[in-house]
């Protein structure tokens, strides 16, 4: 069997992650600090996972409505309205999913024909891209900023813009930048949009993790609420990631056709997971709270310290990841990244990873403990200082 | 964000330079709110949470109910005196309820614990009666469960 001939071109096309060789070397080292894995460290808040397994002790094992129980997204609706105002009918505009993943996929497959372009923001998430492509669709990337705050100018967004352009990926709080769009931004992003029919899909799976302000919805501003498509998910905020547990808002034909894709490819969203989403909507707020103080106390120690020790941080105002700038080493990404982690034994991922406009950049993950975080500054604070010296020599 | 208090009731082993990042304060400023709190008694101490048991050494830990004869709360005051100051009394807390006060003492023997409490405690003027209960296995304390966690098995999913 000739396999190349077989598989679709189209997956063929797209490039395996370059991080896998990465993570190879990794877990071949025993004593390694991974500052790679983009989730939360913490373990899902007890109430949550009693939940799910009184679920299943009461033998709720089979499958629920395709578009996820009524409890559920009613449970959906009323946190959305209390968090972050926003307004969905729980009777129709929201699907539950596997994860915001499908959520993602299915919005970019209901909406991209063959030859539309998707406009993708960049540093990013790796997914939209390749979902894009897998629709028959065009990714077209804008390379975001640190300069900007690693936000998506109306300039950039005007310049990216054809008569293709179907759709914006708004990728924030982001990962793994850590940049956010706040109020005034959306506003020009929609004074840019309003003349046509681009629609807007909001990734806010880190939502709930913004630091010193609230996460604004790209839907909380009337101008975009028709045409943004809310992807969300219990994984970040609740600490869930293993659960798969996501959420689309979108208006009412847009989840009319994800579910119609949603059904066929899914079914329903895992049962147990469903009990246990229902609690965390219901009672998870201090969970929260409680977790994003954490990580706000790490973000602060990490962004001071890389400061301290010589690496130029944007400070991060949402998710748990910080992206500093590695230029100074006069190292490429990838080459600071597998010396770092062959050196020091401390694994962060290169900006690279993250689509074009990554280079220079590293991307490091602070839900991890503070004693791994304080280990991994001192030896990040060696490397730096090894490398000087080296290159002192050299030239 | 989270007060140097709750920094350091998480973990007091942090360095001024660490608390300080996390705390949004300069390292000084650490050093001198620490000054101010350890001569304020608003930190009693700072100690580390043991399982004895890991390490092989015998140790018994019991929960006393003590009744006292009913007085004014400066009376209970003076009778807890009289009781904390003994060594063996790990914590002590007045209660509502049945009884009055909750004597938890430890010793290296039952029969040590026990001599305490007939010896020292029972016949305290004041003291009516106690009920002893020996601690059999402790689960959790100060939010640290006496279990050492299971592996987190962290893939290396890219997310």
């Amino acid at each position: 069997m000739n396999y190349d001939q077989i598989i679709s071109q189209k997956i063929q096309n797209i490039k395996p992650s370059g991080i896998r060789k990465f993570f190879d070397i990794l877990e071949e080292m025993t004593d390694a600090i991974s500052l790679g894995i983009g989730e939360p460290d913490f373990v899902t808040p007890w109430h949550i996972r009693d939940a799910g397994i009184y679920s299943l002790e009461r033998g709720h094992t089979k499958y629920t409505s395709n578009a996820g129980m009524l409890e559920l997204r009613r449970e959906i609706a009323n946190y959305l309205r209390r968090r972050f105002d926003l307004e969905y009918d729980y009777t129709n505009q929201i699907l539950v999913t596997v994860g915001g993943s499908e959520a993602i996929d299915l919005a970019i497959r209901v909406l991209v024909n063959p030859g539309d372009e998707v406009i993708i923001p960049v540093p990013s998430f790796v997914c939209y891209g390749p979902l894009t492509e897998m629709a028959g669709g065009v990714p077209v990337y804008v390379e975001l900023t640190a300069e900007n705050g690693f936000r998506l100018t109306p300039e950039q967004l005007k310049a990216a813009i054809t008569p293709r352009t179907k759709a914006l990926v708004l990728p924030f709080p982001s990962n793994p930048t850590g940049g956010i769009m706040e109020r005034r931004d959306l506003e020009a992003i929609a004074q840019v949009l309003k003349d046509n029919d681009i629609m807007v899909i909001s990734d806010e799976i880190y939502a709930e993790l913004t630091y010193g302000q609230r996460h604004v919805s790209p839907a909380n501003l009337t101008q975009l609420y028709d045409r943004t498509v809310v992807v969300n998910g219990f994984s970040k905020s609740h600490a869930m990631t293993g659960w798969r547990m996501g959420y689309v808002c979108a208006p009412q034909p847009v989840i009319a056709a994800m579910t119609k894709l949603h059904q066929f490819g899914i079914m329903s969203a895992p049962t147990t997971s469903q009990y246990a989403a229902i609690e965390a909507m219901r009672s998870g707020d201090e969970d929260i709270a409680h977790m994003r103080e954490e990580y706000d106390s790490r973000r602060r120690y990490l962004v001071e310290n890389l400061n301290r020790i010589g690496l130029d941080c944007f400070e991060p105002k949402g998710a748990f990841y910080v992206f500093p700038c590695i230029r100074s080493s006069g190292l490429s990404s990838d080459e600071f990244c597998e010396r770092f982690l062959r050196e020091e034994k401390v694994a962060v991922i290169p900006g690279t990873a993250f689509g074009p406009g990554g280079e220079g950049y590293v991307r490091a993950c602070y839900a991890s403990s503070m004693r791994d975080l304080t280990e991994s500054i001192s030896r990040l604070d060696n490397f730096l200082q090894n490398l000087r010296r080296k290159q002192g020599q050299d030239g | 964000m989270y007060t140097l208090l709750e920094l350091l009731e998480q973990d007091c082993t942090q360095s001024p330079a660490q608390l300080a990042a996390q705390a949004g304060m300069t390292e000084a400023q650490v050093k001198d709110e620490l000054r101010q709190l350890e001569e304020s008694g608003a930190i009693l101490g700072y100690q580390a949470i043991i399982d004895w048991d890991r390490v092989k050494r015998e140790r018994v830990t019991a929960l006393i109910e003590v009744k006292v004869v009913p007085q004014s709360l400066d009376g209970f005051d003076r009778i807890a005196e009289r009781i904390y100051q003994y060594d063996e009394v790990e914590s002590m807390y007045l209660m509502s309820g049945a009884f009055d006060l909750t004597v938890i003492i430890s010793g290296r023997t039952l029969r040590e614990v026990a001599q305490f409490v007939g010896e020292r405690l029972a016949p305290l003027e004041g003291v009516t009666g106690t009920a002893t209960h020996f601690i059999l296995k402790k689960y959790k304390e100060k939010h640290l469960v006496f279990r050492r966690p299971e592996p987190q098995e962290r893939e290396f999913v890219f997310s």
